[in-house]
């Protein structure tokens, strides 16, 4: 197994490339892309395949490390490959600012960055066929590579600094990319996707925010941004006070949850997810499930080691809350990326709480199967919507599966695997998280953890319903669409393609481009966790040692530099089997219920609706989250914005005006004084002169004659004078 | 015979001369008046040289004044002309330019 040992040598500037391919392609396609054949999207589509095959490559010498035994963690800073970005001497205490970059490669990041890798090629591949058409085509090729460059930088960055860098550029990227059709002057929603771009990127900005000052926190106590610093400097400084973590601490570590508050969608700052739904479905499965969300799941596998049992009771908390939540919106929403979109949020749940349960490798796995099915799911959605010609809306859709075959497959092999059925990834992940609750519940008897205990299973339960309602609702059945179903009002979709040369009513399959990038990610959503979880020789034994868990324990994941951790990766058995039991019964649980309501039609889902009366409006308007943050915060600073404005009129104004006005008056003043005063002598002398000149002119008459009679008089004059004198 | 009826006959003749100068309205009558005024100058020249025994220097001054009062006369009918020629009259009284 030679080769598949991890040669810093070659490998540290294998993972360079990785991102840099990206980041290549998108600054090609945004200069040149409009000039290339089929505006470069072969190109990048290239690049992302080059990359995505060197992620797998050296994930798998981290998986065969991991069966070697050894402890995958490799810093290139190590190896002498690291970046100095910013060399300050002299600051004072004689040690100099160096704020220095490399690349931190253990089990987790090789993990992060294959599905990473993988997802961005599949969705590069998707764009092709759905976004054809498109008016910005290249550019929206060069923003997503330039987005899965942020992502894949984030996964390898050695250090919280340039870990934020790249966190705000994915902030940036999501902005662009949900505000797709904003850029677009002929796009019929283009103030909502120019709205939604807004929300996204203000309402992650406020988690961004805290994940600034906790960083910044983090750094005055401990002088580094370096992880691998920060969890050995947390360790001494917890033994230090008697096991106890300081309260600054438990301080900082909530403002860095508060950046995974923002960017994974938790409560309240889960806002934004379902209006990002306005971007074009690719970006929404690539915000989904390989980047953006993921990223603050990421920070919080990444930042564990520094959070106190304080902030894993809060995570945990948020993480349930959100779960349960956003699963109990996705009930009602009849939008079919909607219905997604709240899924993300629950599931995003899933992982936050199962941090925060101590589960933090569990929440890694979770997050990994879930980005495969996810993604998936996503472009299942577009293919859906493509195929319907831009119908969103689940009531019109229906008897698809007769269609659009390829499509419906694979979604109902991802909805397996979301729904958590055995031998399926989500199965696998979901039953650990529930089993990480379980555990804590009954070994610690806190409110905390029977809260999480009885809200995840709910929240699971809710998920396989919700999940095989969107099924029965889209594929089974009749199809409801119809003449009328297209361009209708304001469910008319305008998703990216622009022309149907054949405008044919009944839905149709997808090219070949969409659906092969379909069949990839839901053989890898079926496959993923099974794959990972069992080991090659005894497959039966998944539960003793699992690939994943290999790669990503904790005992690998910080490179040994963590003594304790508050973890519940080994569990009672009575936790284990009780956890086995309950995922089976909510994952049965919840198909058997939709199937009841919404393929048998045992049971009219309108009148239960109806039955639950203002509950049902609660949820259906999504709990009014959007209002109270609209009532809190959006109009009081609109208020404050407009108080500032009267403020700027009429104060600011009237000083400058007034200013202004007396500079006037001064003026005024001071011209009078110059045309009286300055001008009036200058034009009395000149006036004098012209008067005394007149008057000498009189004897000047021009007459010879005269002036010779003058002369002689003058002459005689004189004559007489002297003589008389 | 004494100098005094000399100067006598060049007083009367200055006289006329700046009385033809001052009050005649046609500009010939003023270059004669000039050159009558010059004629009155040889005169005394002529007479105090005698008297002054028998000297040549003042019928010298006599002989320039002479070609002087031709060379005047040229350039004097020269302007003349071109007065003429500029105001269509050769009376001063309406050459008064000078004013200006």
């Amino acid at each position: 197994m030679a080769l598949l040992r991890f040669d810093p040598g070659v490998d540290f500037w294998l993972l360079l490339a990785v991102p840099a391919i990206p980041l290549l392609g998108f600054v090609v396609n945004v200069f040149l892309g409009r000039g290339l054949p089929r505006k470069g999207d072969w190109l990048l589509t290239g690049g992302m395949f080059v990359s995505m095959a060197i992620t797998v490559w050296l994930g798998a010498k981290a998986v065969s490390a991991a069966f070697a035994g050894e402890t995958f963690f490799h810093r290139s800073a190590e190896h002498g490959i690291s970046f100095s970005w910013l060399y300050q001497s002299g600051k004072e205490a004689g040690s100099p600012l160096n704020l220095t970059t490399g690349i931190l490669y253990d089990g987790l990041s090789a993990a992060m960055l294959a599905v990473v890798g993988i997802v961005s090629f599949f969705v590069h591949l998707f764009s092709i066929g759905y976004m054809h058409g498109d008016r910005r085509y290249h550019v929206f090729f060069a923003n997503i590579s330039l987005f899965t460059f942020a992502m894949l930088g984030l996964v390898l960055s050695d250090n919280i600094l340039f870990f934020f860098v790249f966190w705000e550029l994915m902030g940036l990227m999501s902005y662009l990319l949900i505000g797709h059709f904003g850029q677009d002057p002929g796009s019929p929603r283009l103030l909502q996707a120019s709205a939604a771009c807004k929300k996204a990127f203000l309402t992650t900005r406020v988690g961004d925010t805290a994940l600034f000052v906790g960083m910044m926190i983090f750094y005055w106590k401990f002088q580094t941004f370096e992880f691998t610093e920060l969890w050995r400097l947390a360790q001494e400084e917890v033994a230090r006070n008697a096991g106890e973590h300081p309260a600054w601490m438990t301080a900082a570590g909530l403002l860095v949850f508060g950046g995974t508050v923002g960017k994974s969608a938790q409560f309240p700052l889960h806002i934004w997810l379902p209006d990002a739904m306005e971007g074009p479905t690719p970006v929404s499965a690539m915000i989904h499930a390989a980047t953006m969300v993921a990223a603050g799941v990421f920070l919080l596998g990444r930042t564990y080691p520094l959070m106190s049992p304080e902030v894993l009771a809060v995570v945990t908390v948020v993480g349930t809350l959100t779960a349960l939540f956003a699963a109990t919106i996705g009930t009602t929403v009849f939008d079919i990326k909607g219905v997604l979109a709240y899924s993300t949020i629950s599931q995003l749940g899933f992982m936050v709480a199962a941090c925060g349960l101590g589960g933090v490798v569990f929440g890694m796995f979770h997050m990994v199967t879930h980005a495969f099915f996810k993604a998936c799911l996503f472009l299942c959605a577009g293919s859906v919507i493509h195929g319907c010609h831009h119908e969103q809306d689940m009531r019109r859709m229906g008897g698809l599966r007769k269609f659009m075959p390829v499509t419906f497959l694979c979604m109902l092999a991802s909805t397996l695997a979301i729904a958590g059925i055995p031998l399926c990834s989500g199965f696998y992940s979901k039953d650990k998280i529930i089993q990480s609750a379980f555990e804590r519940g009954l070994t610690q008897f806190d409110g905390v953890s029977f809260f999480a205990a009885a809200a995840l299973p709910l929240a699971a339960l809710l998920t396989a319903f919700y999940m095989f309602r969107l099924i029965f609702m889209t594929f089974f059945g009749e199809y409801r669409g119809g003449h009328a179903g297209h361009g209708r009002g304001h469910h008319d979709e305008h998703d990216g393609h622009g022309h149907h040369e054949e405008h044919a009513h009944t839905p149709h399959e997808s090219p070949w481009p969409m659906t092969a990038a379909l069949c990839g990610l839901a053989l890898l959503g079926i496959l993923g966790g099974h794959f990972w979880l069992s080991t090659p020789t005894d497959p039966l034994a998944g539960h003793t040692s699992p690939w994943f868990l290999r790669l990503v324990s904790l005992e690998s994941m910080y490179g040994g530099r963590v003594a304790a951790l508050p973890a519940t990766e080994h569990v009672t058995h009575l936790a284990h089997s009780l956890a086995l039991w309950v995922s089976l019964g909510v994952a049965f649980g919840g198909i058997a219920i939709a199937y009841v309501l919404y393929q048998r039609k045992l049971v009219d889902p309108a009148r239960i609706a109806r039955n639950l009366g203002e509950v049902y409006h609660t949820v259906a308007n999504k709990y009014y989250v959007d209002e109270l943050v609209d009532r809190v915060v959006v109009r009081p600073t609109l208020a404050l914005a407009r108080l500032q404005k009267w403020i700027d009129e009429n104060l600011v104004d009237g000083i400058v005006n007034g200013a202004g006005h007396l500079n006037r008056g001064v003026g005024f003043l001071s011209a009078w004084f110059d045309l009286k005063v300055v001008d009036g002598a200058v034009n009395g002398t000149a006036s004098l002169t012209q008067t005394l000149g007149a008057l000498a002119r009189l004897v000047q008459t021009g007459r010879v004659q005269q002036y010779i009679s003058f002369a002689v008089a003058g002459g005689l004059a004189l004559a007489a004078w002297l003589i008389l004198s | 015979m004494g100098v005094g009826a000399y100067v006598a006959v060049s007083a009367a003749l200055f006289g006329i001369g700046l009385v033809a100068i001052v009050a005649r309205r046609n500009v010939l009558y003023v270059l004669m008046g000039i050159e009558m005024i010059l004629n009155a100058a040889n005169i005394n020249f002529v007479a105090f040289a005698r008297h002054a025994g028998n000297r040549l220097d003042g019928q010298m001054f006599a002989i320039f004044v002479i070609i002087l009062a031709a060379a005047e006369a040229a350039v004097a009918l020269a302007i003349v002309l071109n007065v003429f020629h500029l105001f269509h009259s050769v009376k001063p009284e309406g050459v008064d330019r000078l004013r200006e």
